[in-house]
């Protein structure tokens, strides 16, 4: 059966790697190309070396949206995580034990389904719901209660810093429930002996947290933060739906894909977009790599 | 056209979707053979169809049984007033041609994939907030040369040639400079559109007000109806900023004259920091500060609109198609009725009367489709009397065709806008810079924004768009127009 391997192997492979290379590589590969010329999206592009790279350098937009991703990569998993481990936690381990099984609170399944809601719904949804959530006025959500009690309304993605935290606690809501199913995944694959164990040692629930679960579900943290960091290298569809003025107001919630956005569709320069989008892919894969690097560490066998 | 009516278009989910197969669509030829790129204009696929023979009522020689396609922008005009009259218009002429509709909201999203494929649509409603760069569209020898339209015999008459029976203005209007340094007529702007503040007729009547000609009377008559706890002025900054940019320079231009437009369209060193636009900036400062209302920067121009209507906000900055717009939400007896902007101080350089009026709605015909004769001979049907008339009649706008709104009974708000138009006489200008280059749109809406909402003084506010000008000048990517 040796000798056929390689041919079985080939033939599995072909369609998706066709695939893959058409509709993945080969724009990936043609942004870098586009990225050396000042394309306006019609006739034939010029080449013009790094002067679109030269030309980032001096752009305000797209530092402010570099500096919104960087703010962006430590709120958004770390609150996100924080979150979602704490809720998993309650829903498999938080609740009292029956026969040696751990339980999570009362109510536990239902919380589970209602906190996937979010995850079922499109970005654009959620993007036009929270317009409602957060609209400054009588009629919004929020500011509707507010008014209704005497205060001022809190214009959320008005004042210039408070917006980027109203997309970002956005974002959290969506992703949250998610990351619990992920969590609660990884949960149930410890052993109840372990928690035992060490509740007959006397651990509290907090020991427990922090000496048993957190350390047996590293590998899954690790996975999560590497989605959650790629996520806010995103976050495009809810700032344009939700922001004002397209990552307004004066770029206060701008990000990388708005930037790029604005500029191939806007300004049709879509060479300099490309550029960004370059910008971009080094970024996101830096980090990707830096996280995978860092978080390395010996996993622990049970 | 920025300045055109338009739904607020949201991006949802299909569009992402399209947008993200457009993309795809762009890369796929490159793998086909590595030298014919995505990015390559040309398509040898699409040939163009013969002329048909000229005759007196074809003068364009348009092949009568070559299909034409129409792309309409699906915004505050509809989609009916193209399929209902100009289409039928154009089968009834040539009955053997198909007429081939689409609508959209997002213009550019539909036929950036086309232009990039080499097989765009004849005809092109390129308006609303995705519209096409014109500046790259010409840049690309992408239009039309529309001379011969212009000087074709009309449908009507004969005698008389189509630029003669539009609005003086207009032809020149649509033309942009070529790459060989001419001037050449591309864009046929087809609505007449004047420009001014919106309030309501019955609000005004009730309570005894008057539309203020001056700076005194408007904040005096402001105080008044904040004093009723009605929010005197606003406009929606989430995404309509560029309705206030056009009050503040359209101020600008009454206090130093119509030239103050001009060297800021033509960029001219300096041209924002001209002490009329400063004054003006200042002025509508203090309005935003003291008669305006934070939130309205987080609301969509439809809420706000909603909002004049229901009573809540007296004065609304607007072009004239506001009135079509709202058409549903207004309730009855509201009276639209447009005050041009109010004189700032005596020395003005043009009266209280004067008033921003331009065609508006960007029509354009590709070079690069299969039957552009057909695409001009579907415009001279739209100038035709009949054309006109039917688009006013479906809309209640009229168009720059004045033969088509003779004794048309126009809703008031248009009725206003007309009247007010008649009492400006000469003193009628336009802006052509945020079509040219759409960064300096964008600057100035965000810079607007930010002025209006008191977080920059008006120094900053010409200093931050003036610098912006000057980095366009000096981009040697962007094709520079001139008037």
């Amino acid at each position: 059966m040796r000798h056929g391997k390689y041919p079985f192997v080939i033939g599995f492979l072909f369609a998706p790697v066709t695939l893959y290379v058409v509709f993945v590589i080969a724009p990936y590969a043609q942004a870098f190309q586009i990225s050396m010329t000042n394309w306006r999206g019609l006739s034939a592009p010029q080449w013009v070396g790094f002067d679109n790279y030269r030309r980032l350098l001096d752009d305000g937009s797209f530092w402010k949206a570099v500096q919104h991703h960087g703010v962006l990569l430590l709120a958004l998993p770390l609150i996100t995580i924080a979150i979602a481990l704490f809720f998993s936690f309650l829903l498999n381990v938080g609740g009292k034990s029956s026969g040696g099984q751990r339980q999570g609170v009362w109510g536990a399944k239902f919380y589970r389904v209602v906190f996937f809601f979010p995850q079922v719904l499109a970005v654009a949804i959620i993007a036009v719901l929270f317009q409602m959530v957060y609209r400054p006025n009588e009629s919004g959500l929020i500011n509707g209660v507010l008014m209704k009690l005497g205060f001022d309304p809190v214009l959320f993605l008005i004042r210039p810093n408070l917006a980027l935290w109203s997309i970002i606690a956005v974002l959290v809501w969506q992703a949250v429930g998610f990351y619990v199913v992920l969590f609660s995944a990884g949960m149930a694959s410890i052993p109840g002996e372990i928690y035992e164990a060490a509740e007959m040692d006397g651990a509290t629930k907090v020991t427990l947290f922090f000496r048993v679960t957190l350390p047996l579900l590293w590998d899954t943290l690790q996975v999560a933060w590497v989605y959650l960091g790629i996520a806010a290298f995103d976050a495009f569809a809810i700032v344009a739906v939700l922001s004002v003025d397209g990552g307004g107001p004066d770029g206060a919630t701008t990000v990388l894909a708005m930037e790029i956005y604005r500029n191939a569709f806007v300004y049709s320069k879509y060479g300099y977009a490309s550029a960004m989008g370059v910008a971009l892919f080094f970024l996101t894969l830096t980090f990707a790599a830096l996280t995978l690097r860092l978080t390395k560490r010996e996993s622990v066998e049970y | 056209m920025s300045i055109t009516p338009e739904h607020p278009v949201e991006l949802d989910r299909r569009t992402v979707l399209r947008r993200a197969a457009a993309v795809g669509m762009l890369a796929t030829p490159a793998i086909g053979l590595l030298s014919a790129c995505a990015t390559s204009g040309d398509d040898k696929d699409n040939e163009q169809v013969a002329g048909g023979t000229k005759s007196a009522t074809n003068p364009l020689g348009v092949k009568e049984d070559a299909p034409i396609e129409v792309i309409i922008f699906n915004g505050g005009y509809g989609e009916k007033y193209a399929t209902d009259v100009h289409e039928p218009l154009y089968k009834k002429a040539f009955p053997k041609s198909e007429v081939k509709h689409q609508a959209t909201q997002a213009v550019s999203t539909v036929l950036q994939p086309r232009f990039a494929g080499g097989n765009p649509p004849e005809f092109v409603n390129n308006s609303g907030e995705k519209f096409l760069d014109f500046g790259a569209l010409v840049n690309d020898g992408q239009l039309q040369d529309l001379t011969e339209l212009w000087d074709a015999p009309s449908v009507d008459d004969a005698s008389k040639k189509v630029r003669d029976t539009v609005i003086p203005g207009v032809v020149e209007q649509g033309m942009f400079n070529t790459a060989d340094g001419g001037r050449k007529p591309f864009v046929l702007y087809y609505v007449s559109t004047v420009y001014g503040i919106w309030y309501s007729g019955k609000l005004f009547k009730d309570n005894g007000w008057t539309a203020p000609t001056n700076w005194e009377q408007f904040k005096a008559l402001c105080e008044q109806i904040k004093a009723k706890g009605i929010t005197p002025y606003g406009y929606a900054g989430a995404n309509a900023a560029y309705y206030q940019w056009n009050v503040i320079l359209t101020q600008a231009a009454k206090i130093g004259g119509t030239d103050v437009l001009k060297n800021i369209d033509n960029l001219e060193d300096g041209a924002w920091k001209q002490d009329a636009v400063k004054q003006a900036a200042e002025a509508w400062a203090e309005i935003g500060a003291k008669y305006s209302d934070k939130s309205f920067e987080g609301l969509k121009h439809t809420d706000v609109q909603l909002r004049q209507n229901q009573g809540k906000v007296a004065f609304y900055p607007s072009g004239d198609w506001l009135e079509n717009e709202q058409k549903k939400d207004t309730p009855a007896g509201f009276t639209y009725q447009l005050m041009p902007v109010p004189s700032l101080t005596a020395s003005d350089k043009l009266p209280a009367t004067a008033i921003r009026a331009a065609g508006g709605e960007g029509y354009f015909v590709s070079s690069k489709s299969k039957n552009p004769r057909g695409g001009m001979e579907y415009m001279r049907q739209m100038l035709s009397k009949a054309g006109a008339r039917g688009f006013t009649e479906t809309v209640g706008a009229a168009t720059v065709v004045p033969a088509g709104s003779e004794g048309f009974q126009f809703p008031p708000g248009v009725a206003s806008a007309q009247a007010a138009l008649k009492a400006a006489g000469q003193d009628v200008f336009n802006m052509l810079f945020d079509n040219w280059y759409k960064e300096l749109d964008t600057e100035a809406r965000t810079a607007t924004n930010e002025l209006m909402f008191g977080r920059i003084k008006a120094d900053a506010f010409v200093e931050r768009i003036q610098k912006r000008a000057d980095a366009i000048k000096k981009d040697s990517s962007v094709t520079k127009f001139k008037r």
